[in-house]
């Protein structure tokens, strides 16, 4: 099965992180073990490790997302290798050059990892299979598929404040459809054997398949909330929805924005995660954004630590891989 | 392949102990850091003996060796953690066997990178030979003439030392 998984290389290495899908527990868990080392050079007065020293991070850019870009660059810094940030929006693509030849000149240029974040679902899977075999990529998000890195600082979140993931019952709220964050979380989830995954939204923006992943889908959030250790709410996602999926924003909020009364549904010592950026008074409020229970920044700075595990777990077989092409040569 | 037992590795810690002891000033006490994960077991008997006042330092250098692009990241153990500050301190590091020197080397690293000691004491328990670099303990327990090819391992639960080929 793995030797198909474009994400391991031929040592059976995970050598790409694209997606959760095909990654086992042990996996999950080495790298959230990993980040847990990585917290710790917020204490140094010099934050940097020197792991990554001498190597080439290209963050390639084709969709805007300031947050994800600075927390893969401030990631690749801390790790001590150097970085390009490469916007693709507005550049070369556009002037008709095809992805592969954008590849090759960035090739070219001796990177050693791309860093991918793009609309169309499927193009950090294209680019992996494609790249020079020492090259790492990692999908930084990719159209409605996923966004593993999001997934994996979304599970250490949940582990530093709840501990065992067995004991916790997660619900998941809004646009689980248009969500690679949601399709993401909810693999990692099921994969590291939490109690129940529920989801919860309208119909409109509820996956035809949600119920094969694994999950307990609700209509109704109020039910859906009931005694829940971790709600993750989830951005509107007003870009990614081709038709009118729901009646007005106002009407969306009234019926599934996170409150302070709907809140109190689950348990006491419940944590509020949210991948950001908010939309306040659209599918969340304010209060609770910023309440007591909300670790939506603490999400944040644990993206760093988070990143710099997957980086260095990939970026550490390059020599096998190396010396494998020069006994082919 | 020989053992050392738990009687013989107490009587090596004792000989760092006493080391120790002579070093200590009443003006300028220093802080201890174990290396993770055998240095910090060496380091948990020599703080107790000493009966220090600070909390014993721990570092992890997995993400400091000099072997990443070769052998990829090691096992992680558990963060570092210095909840004193190094600046101006006079650090005793601990490990538990000192061979080639690239351990003592990444540590010293990342201790600069929490701040600027006054002074570094490398106390060792056991002193192998195989240094691939100018880097020697300056407090010992027990010194060992092996070949190359041999592993000295302490088995922190048992308190003993083994000397022997490498496992594959």
């Amino acid at each position: 099965m793995r030797r198909s998984d474009p994400q391991f290389n031929q040592f059976n290495k995970l050598h790409h992180f694209l997606s959760i899908d095909g990654l086992d527990k042990a996996t999950l868990t080495h790298i959230l073990d990993t980040a847990e080392g990585f917290t710790s050079v917020n204490d140094k007065s010099i934050k940097n490790v020197p792991l990554l020293r001498g190597k080439t991070v290209a963050n390639l850019f084709f969709e805007n997302s300031t947050r994800t870009r600075t927390a893969f660059e401030l990631a690749a810094k801390r790790l001590s290798a150097d970085i390009l940030n490469i916007d693709l929006v507005s550049s070369s693509t556009k002037k008709g050059e095809s992805l592969l030849d954008t590849l090759r000149v960035l090739e070219s240029l001796q990177s050693d990892m791309f860093v991918v974040r793009h609309s169309d679902s499927g193009a950090a899977d294209f680019i992996a299979r494609h790249v020079a075999p020492t090259i790492n990529v990692i999908n930084g998000g990719d159209g409605q598929h996923a966004h593993p890195t999001q997934a994996m600082l979304d599970m250490f979140t949940i582990r530093r404040h709840k501990g065992a993931f067995e004991d916790l019952t997660v619900v998941i709220i809004g646009d689980i459809k248009h969500s690679r964050v949601a399709r993401s979380g909810i693999a990692a989830l099921v994969t590291l054997g939490a109690k129940e995954v529920r989801v919860a939204g309208p119909q409109t923006l509820m996956p035809a398949d949600v119920e094969s992943l694994g999950v307990s889908v609700y209509r109704d959030i109020d039910k859906a909330l009931i005694d829940a250790d971790v709600v993750m709410g989830l951005r509107l996602q007003n870009e990614r929805m081709t038709s009118a999926t729901i009646p007005s924003t106002g009407e969306f909020f009234k019926t599934y924005g996170l409150t302070p009364e709907r809140m109190r549904l689950a348990k006491p010592d419940a944590i509020l995660m949210h991948p950001g950026p908010t939309n306040r008074g659209v599918e969340i409020e304010a209060s609770v954004a910023d309440g007591e229970q909300s670790v939506i920044l603490q999400q944040v700075t644990y993206g760093i630590a988070v990143r710099m595990a997957v980086m260095s777990i990939i970026m550490g077989h390059g020599e096998e891989v190396r010396e494998a092409e020069m006994n082919q040569a | 392949m020989t053992q050392f037992s738990s009687n013989d590795v107490t009587g090596w810690l004792n000989n760092m102990q006493e080391q120790l002891q002579s070093l200590t000033v009443a003006d300028d006490p220093f802080f201890m850091i174990g290396i993770r994960t055998g240095g910090v077991d060496v380091g948990r008997h020599l703080h107790s003996a000493l009966d220090l006042q600070e909390p014993l330092g721990q570092l992890n250098i997995s993400f400091y060796r000099d072997d990443f692009s070769k052998m990829g990241l090691h096992p992680v153990v558990g963060p570092s953690q210095v909840p004193v500050s190094v600046e101006g301190r006079h650090i005793v590091l601990v490990d538990d066997v000192l061979s080639s020197g690239r351990t003592v080397r990444a540590a010293m690293n990342e201790i600069f990178d929490f701040g600027r000691p006054s002074r570094i004491t490398l106390a060792v328990l056991v002193q192998r030979t195989g240094h691939e670099l100018p880097i020697r303990a300056d407090v010992v327990g027990h010194s060992i003439d092996v070949p190359d090819s041999d592993h000295v391992s302490l088995h922190a639960q048992s308190m003993t030392v083994s000397v022997g080929r490498k496992a594959k």
